[in-house]
């Protein structure tokens, strides 16, 4: 990876908000979809693409790609519209998103469209998966990193648990989990559905490296990311505390907005908020 | 008579001769396997010598993973493998594995097509003394549902070994059905196995026509052939062809030996809801309806006792197999 220079950190930071609009095009256009978990991974998903991968979008089957895995698939519009601005497909394909005969399957089906490695939805099972690929990696003394982003909620999922267990058993430095930590899950807060705190404790305990971030600082999550590369002996789950709906007022923060999509109205507020803190971004940065 | 083309054991009929279990063949498959190809990767839950993954793990202890009591995790662990250029065999009970971890073999496994080969041992009532929780009943239909999935159901030892090298020879998701009860070899290492192909294991002597065809799969197949010999001293000659594999189904076999026979029985430890037989009527009703009549378990949960006697008692034995030949060919129309 790259040194994060001012310039690029600038440029990152743009990326997510133009990655915000579209997923808010996305899924006023798609008429259904999750919302909030999707805006609050925009600066993540900024990060993968744009600078921690490494990767080819025109040859995405490279062998010696990292591998990025979506565990959390109800957000895959955070995913789709990085990849379609990162030159996988063309932006114009995103208004495709949940309609018949399209790549962007509502939740991600692998088979369907080259660059993404897994098929997901199903909560709990990410995890495991990445820790497949993982021990493949290992066994064919292959240097790539694989990443796994998975969402708070689906931790209330046994198979998530054996999955923490097992990459803690065999040390699996390659892998590093995101958790987006932004406490909210389909029926409500997730320590009112199911308390996971303490978190950090926990991984720690299933014999992990964790690091705490601001999931909307890049730079602080980078650096995470960064470190992790640096831990032998232990895979590293990074708790990144994120606003669901973030960008957007009317969404952050409120549980209803996980399952839902804005309608015509809601979606030209959710614009023009988003474009107002574009330009402030731009500001700041001149 | 035995089909003599398929170089079937002549001894099986002896009581002499030695009964061996599906799943040491299958573990003997594994290691050839293994031997072949480095990329073959064997997960366990817990069931390591159960399951006779043992001697994989001996030989290749780095391509075998132990992933405790925790098969869900074992199946979505297969499948990142299987999508890493890995040929992935996940072995556990099939009450577990493919019964509690269906949906993460469904989405990541099969609906992701990835490489991943499904051991699921201990079907079927005749696993025994250990009760209905472990006598998985049920597997048959819960993996021929599933699109891009392959669905193997071997008969002995020998076909059981055959049918591992073939999973890891097809490129996709396979399903391997696999008794505990010791059985006496029906095949021999000269017998064909190609998968989606049925044989017929036993047909009447030349120049008489067959009355009825015994469909059959897995532990019950020798049951099928020993019905079938004792039909022909009663005078009622039948077929009997060993489906190993349930999908895709040799729809042409089955049409073939029913437009001889006009009469079907099917045979197989599993419900009858949703299992082989099932799958038969579902060809036969739409290409060539007979009356078709069948054996497996009723709609009710197994229970403790010897396997022999389960079978017995939940309707499997060779003189149920008898009584559904008589009553199909009463059925029949002429």
């Amino acid at each position: 990876m790259e040194i994060l220079h001012d310039k690029k950190l600038h440029f990152l930071e743009e990326n997510a908000n133009k990655i915000r609009e579209l997923i808010i095009e996305m899924l006023l256009e798609a008429g259904s979809g999750h919302s909030a978990g999707s805006l609050g991974m925009a600066d993540i998903f900024s990060a993968f693409y744009f600078h921690i991968l490494s990767h080819d979008p025109k040859n995405p089957d490279w062998v010696d790609r990292d591998r990025l895995v979506l565990s959390n698939g109800h957000i895959c519009p955070v995913r789709y519209a990085a990849m379609a601005l990162a030159g996988y497909f063309p932006v114009e394909e995103l208004m495709t998103l949940r309609k018949i005969g399209s790549r962007l399957q509502g939740h991600p089906y692998r088979l369907a469209l080259p660059g993404l490695e897994t098929t997901s939805g199903p909560l709990g099972s990410g995890l495991s998966q990445a820790i497949g690929i993982a021990l493949a990696a290992r066994l064919d003394q292959k240097k790539f990193r694989i990443y796994c982003v998975t969402s708070d909620g689906e931790h209330d999922e046994g198979n998530t648990w054996e999955a923490v267990m097992f990459a803690g058993k065999h040390k699996l430095s390659n892998l590093t989990e995101i958790i987006d930590r932004n406490n909210i899950q389909i029926d409500g807060f997730t320590e009112d559905v199911m308390p996971l705190e303490p978190l950090r404790e926990k991984y720690e305990a299933f014999r992990w490296h964790v690091l705490e971030v601001d999931g909307h600082n890049i730079e602080e999550f980078v650096d995470a990311v960064n470190e992790a590369r640096a831990i032998y002996e232990k895979p590293t789950a990074i708790i990144a505390h994120t606003i669901p709906g973030k960008g957007v007022s009317f969404m952050e923060q409120d549980f209803n907005w996980h399952g839902r999509s804005p309608n015509k109205e809601e979606a030209k507020r959710a614009l023009d908020e988003i474009r107002t803190l574009g330009q402030r971004i731009k500001k700041e940065h001149e | 008579m035995l089909n003599q083309n398929l170089k079937l054991n002549s001894e099986f009929f002896s009581d002499e001769d030695e009964r061996k279990s599906l799943r040491d063949g299958f573990g003997e498959g594994l290691v050839i396997a293994g031997e072949k190809n480095k990329n073959v990767i064997v997960l366990c839950a817990d069931l390591e010598e159960s399951t006779r993954v043992d001697d994989f793990a001996r030989k290749f202890p780095e391509r075998f993973f132990e992933t405790g009591v925790a098969e869900q995790n074992m199946a979505a662990i297969a499948a990142g493998l299987g999508v890493s250029h890995k040929i992935p065999f996940i072995s556990s009970f099939a009450v577990f594995s493919p019964g509690r971890n269906w949906e993460q073999i469904r989405t990541t496994i099969a609906y992701n097509k990835s490489n991943v080969k499904i051991a699921g041992h201990h079907a079927g009532v005749a696993v025994g003394e250990d009760g209905a929780t472990h006598q998985a009943l049920e597997d048959v239909a819960l993996m021929r549902v599933m699109p891009n999935m392959t669905v193997l159901c071997p008969c002995d030892a020998i076909e059981a070994k055959k049918a591992a090298l073939a999973a890891a020879e097809i490129n996709g998701p396979v399903y391997i059905r696999l008794g505990k009860q010791p059985l006496r070899a029906l095949t021999t290492e000269d017998t064909p196995f190609n998968v989606g192909r049925a044989e017929i294991f036993w047909e009447p002597k030349a120049g008489i026509a067959p009355q009825c065809a015994i469909i059959a799969c897995g532990s019950l197949v020798g049951s099928a052939i020993l019905a079938a010999k004792e039909l022909e001293d009663e005078d009622i000659h039948v077929i009997v062809l060993n489906i190993h594999t349930i999908k895709p189904i040799d729809l042409k076999r089955i049409i073939e030996i029913v437009e001889r026979t006009g009469a079907v029985v099917t045979v197989e430890e599993h419900q009858i809801a949703g299992g082989m037989g099932s799958a038969v009527a579902e060809v036969l009703a739409e290409n060539y309806p007979v009356p078709i009549e069948f054996i497996g378990v009723d709609d009710v949960f197994g229970e403790s006792g010897k396997g022999d006697e389960l079978i017995e008692k939940y309707g499997m034995g060779v003189r149920n197999i008898k009584e559904a030949a008589k009553k199909v060919l009463k059925r029949k129309v002429n």
